[in-house]
């Protein structure tokens, strides 16, 4: 039987069970990772860090998840080349963590966003399915604080590395340079504001979401 | 002793809370050239040596407290 797709729960994730579907429609099998964990990193296939407001979003997005003991696992899994996917808070997370370069900030607007986005492909990762082939994607945003920000130089070197997943087609937030979502050096460990999960039947308004999560297939 | 840590927004980092709290005070005639919204967190160390609760102080700050990337910190100790 094929190993199970690791879901990370901290208190104030609200994603999760989204997630535990999208992952059952590829017909994989999904399994809770709590915070307070840690785990055997060989027993998953794969990990994803679903969005939410863990601890409330207190003192900064991601900050206080990304010291939780699960996360100790999860950096090991990251360094064995294991795919890790962070959306939205899940993002923020692996950013503080600094598992993938970058902070997210207060949208530029000041407000909370919640929309259908466009988005396009910069560079494959290792969550970028090869057999659908999507350069553009469809996905609902929802976040208040997904403006992605780091130093000019530090991002001219994002783009010439490929780190650098998605960008968006119409920037809903002021993130520079319009990324939408980005990967570590090795690619296994990526992760983006928009939310795939929410965009996984056509009655969802868009079957997209499908494009992330079917790399775990291949 | 107390010590006090205060963070900041970098000043390249756009300060979305500053800026509305900036254009507030604007609109009623008390217009400022900047203002800029950090945080104040308040670490009450068991230490009484002055050095010995800010060497506590910044290792606590630099483990969580603040992101390098996008703010700076200050600290300060509290005097009763």
């Amino acid at each position: 039987m094929a190993k199970p797709v690791g879901i990370l729960r901290f208190l104030g994730t609200n994603c999760d069970r989204d997630v535990w579907q999208a992952v059952e429609a590829m017909g994989l099998t999904p399994q809770w990772l709590w915070y307070e964990d840690q785990f055997a990193v060989k027993d998953y296939q794969g990990f994803i860090v679903p969005g939410g407001f863990s601890y409330g979003d207190y003192l900064r997005c991601g900050a206080l998840a990304a010291k939780a003991p699960v996360m100790k696992s999860l950096g090991e899994a990251a360094a064995a080349g294991y795919p890790v996917l962070g959306i939205c808070n899940g993002f923020q997370i692996l950013c503080e963590t600094k598992l993938l370069p970058g902070a997210l900030v207060r949208n530029e607007s000041r407000r909370f966003i919640d929309k259908w986005v466009d988005l396009n492909l910069v560079n494959p990762t290792r969550w970028t399915s090869r057999s659908q082939g999507a350069v553009h994607l469809r996905l609902p945003i929802a976040h208040g604080e997904g403006r992605f920000v780091m130093e000019e130089a530090e991002l001219a070197r994002l783009f010439d590395n490929e780190q650098v997943w998605w960008t968006y087609g119409d920037n809903p937030n002021g993130s520079m340079r319009d990324v939408a979502g980005v990967a570590n050096e090795m690619k296994n460990v990526c992760a983006l504001m928009p939310h795939p999960e929410r965009a996984m039947f056509d009655w969802m308004g868009s079957e997209d979401g499908r494009a992330i999560f079917s790399a775990l297939l291949q | 002793m107390k010590i006090g840590v205060k963070i900041l927004p970098k000043t390249e980092v756009l300060d979305s809370q500053g800026r509305a709290v900036e254009g507030t005070l604007k609109n009623h005639g008390k217009a400022v050239n900047q203002c800029r919204v950090g945080k104040y967190v308040q670490l009450d160390i068991g230490e009484t040596d002055e050095s010995k609760a800010l060497g506590k102080a910044k290792e606590i700050a630099e483990f969580v407290l603040y992101n390098p990337l996008i703010e700076t910190y200050e600290l300060e100790v509290v005097k009763k």
